[in-house]
């Protein structure tokens, strides 16, 4: 009796450890947003999102070229890293027993676990190496290689989750496969597809390490993807380690955007897949 | 209309389509081993030079021309250890009370806000850390420590702020979400057979899931955990914001430190002369190495406990 007491009071005092293990889980990201809103909310006005930096210790300025240099590389990592991605995904899921597909996706999960960093030297003995200047293309070339894996993952699964009696029937009806994948088994997942894209692009968003030395930043606007490009992310870096309070302000302030962008990528990312549920009743 | 197309372009359509996807999916491993060769030819000079003593090495020094890669291994996997030593126990706890304990309504959202922490760019961590975590550690954390376990070399020395547990800290927040979300995964495929022949067996709820379920999930867990550790040795932007970056094996945990990705973050825009490109490129090589490894480790392990089930543990 005596003895069972103590298992009960054993087993109420684990799962309070594990409710005081939830609660310490969560701390952190209650308290960076908390912090991100008190300290970046208030220098976030016009010339935040239309000006360029001013010279270091002058107060004022925006980040305008940082948001055109993400937008841009970004946009167009999603345009180098997103048909490779979806085709080799679809691939895997249409022949999922070619050896070529156990390849691929052997092959990404070796990729999704590759550093960044190390992505980055890749891209820069690639591109900065040969080019002997750093580019913001460079930059993309390195978040494509890193959302491609990511893509490919999902893509397979959604177009996996395609019941079978659809592509029998495109089929039965004449449809070559071709068409049968297209139109009706990637149309079927399209939702799943989009939902995955926009969460790696999110993630890609986020990325500083493979721009530190192939976009390298800059203090100036620049539209030219050949030549260095400021990004959110490496101004959050720079001027975080720099030695000024307005820089460091500036970096709380960039921090937000930055955490905005991103979360709201991956709320587009869930009204995606919502919308395709919704309309099916 | 189906009816409309002719036969041959029938064919030629599904072999233009193939022939896409087949350049698509062919491109995934091309890329992988163009990595591995360029990498390969960049870190040459340094392989030809430094050969494996690279590894052994403790002096660093760009101008003197000499690298030694040792103490950036060493921060590696020390920061790597404290991340998991923290980590793991916290997100093992959360991942069975979530899917052991807590009230149906209450699940989802605790797991969607934790994987929203593996959201956050490891540069706002960075920056968090900076500004937040070290004046923190600093003031109450770190001389509370030293106060109290001051006895082991661990904890003894000056208190900079930035420094390996620092570091260590920062990382174990930032893989915690990764083994959160895996292990409970593989605790969800646990049949519920085994929970109620526990139960059935008179056992309390906490001796069911620790018995039962959590040493029946044993191998995925511990697959998600290497996954971790896979996600805390590749980690570059928080950890070269607050480990000090100095170049030294020290005993205590206060010290700064240095790892293999930050010192390929801080010293490759600035390096001048190939040998040091070089050098540097040969920790790339070694760290993506060591984590292909790690993460070919964890696969496996995750692999045997959830196959058989449709949406096998990819999680993350």
């Amino acid at each position: 009796m005596n003895r069972l007491g103590w298992r009960r009071w054993k087993s109420r005092v684990m799962v309070g450890l594990m409710m005081v293990a939830v609660v310490v889980a969560v701390a952190p990201l209650v308290m960076i947003l908390a912090t991100l809103v008190a300290r970046g909310a208030g220098s976030l006005n016009l010339a935040f999102f239309t000006q360029i930096p001013v010279p270091a210790g002058e107060t004022g300025g925006g980040v305008a070229h940082a948001i055109v240099g993400t937008l841009l590389i970004v946009g167009t990592a999603a345009l180098l890293g997103l048909p490779i991605g979806i085709g080799a995904g679809i691939y895997c899921a249409e022949y999922p027993t070619a050896r070529l597909a156990v390849v691929a996706r052997f092959v990404a999960d070796v990729m999704n676990g590759t550093p960044s960093i190390v992505v980055g030297v890749f891209a820069w003995t690639l591109i900065v190496d040969v080019q002997k200047h750093f580019s913001g293309l460079a930059g993309s070339a390195a978040l494509a290689m890193l959302m491609v894996p990511m893509v490919l993952r999902t893509t397979e699964e959604m177009v996996r989750l395609v019941p079978h009696s659809l592509r029998e029937a495109a089929l039965a009806l004449g449809y070559p496969r071709w068409r049968t994948s297209l139109s009706v088994v990637v149309r079927t997942c399209l939702p799943g597809i989009v939902t995955g894209s926009l969460l790696a692009i999110a993630r890609i968003a986020g990325e500083t390490a493979p721009l530190l030395f192939t976009a390298l930043g800059s203090q100036f606007m620049s539209r030219d993807l050949d030549q260095p490009m400021a990004a959110l992310p490496l101004t959050v870096f720079t001027y975080a380690t720099g030695p000024y309070d307005d820089w460091h302000r500036i970096a709380w302030a960039t921090a937000l955007v930055l955490i905005l962008v991103v979360l709201v990528l991956s709320l587009l990312a869930r009204l995606a897949t919502r919308q395709r549920f919704g309309s099916r009743g | 209309m189906p009816g409309e197309v002719p036969l041959r372009g029938r064919n030629l359509g599904d072999l233009a389509f193939k022939t896409l996807l087949t350049i698509a999916a062919i491109a995934i491993p091309a890329l992988l081993a163009f990595l591995v060769w360029e990498l390969y030819l960049g870190s040459k000079l340094a392989i030809e030079r430094y050969g494996l003593g690279f590894i052994s090495g403790t002096n660093w020094d760009p101008v003197a021309e000499e690298f030694g890669a040792l103490p950036l291994i060493f921060g590696t996997l020390t920061s790597a250890a404290i991340a998991l030593v923290i980590a793991v126990p916290l997100s093992l706890g959360v991942a069975i009370y979530l899917t052991e304990f807590a009230p149906k309504w209450i699940r989802q959202p605790i797991a969607f806000v934790i994987e929203l922490l593996a959201a956050i760019p490891s540069v706002v961590y960075g920056l968090w850390g900076i500004f937040v975590l070290i004046p923190l550690l600093r003031t109450a954390v770190f001389p509370f420590l030293r106060d109290t376990l001051g006895f082991l070399p661990l904890f003894q020395g000056p208190i900079y702020g930035n420094s390996m547990l620092a570091a260590g800290i920062i990382l174990a927040i930032m893989v915690m979400p990764y083994i959160m979300s895996v292990s409970r995964e593989v605790l969800l495929a646990v049949p519920t057979s085994q929970r109620e022949a526990a139960l059935g067996l008179g056992a309390t709820r906490w001796e069911a899931a620790w018995t039962a379920v959590v040493p029946y999930a044993r191998s995925g867990i511990l697959g998600a955990i290497i996954l971790g550790l896979g996600r805390a040795l590749g980690e570059t932007m928080a950890v070269t914001m607050l480990i000090g970056n100095r170049h030294e094996i020290a005993a205590s945990l206060f010290a700064p430190g240095y790892t293999m990705a930050a010192v390929i973050a801080n010293e490759f825009t600035e390096a001048a002369t190939d040998i040091h490109f070089s050098a540097l490129t040969y920790v790339a090589f070694t760290l993506f190495f060591v984590t292909v490894l790690v993460n070919a480790a964890a696969r496996l392990l995750i692999w045997r406990v959830s196959r058989g089930r449709p949406s096998g543990g990819q999680g993350v």
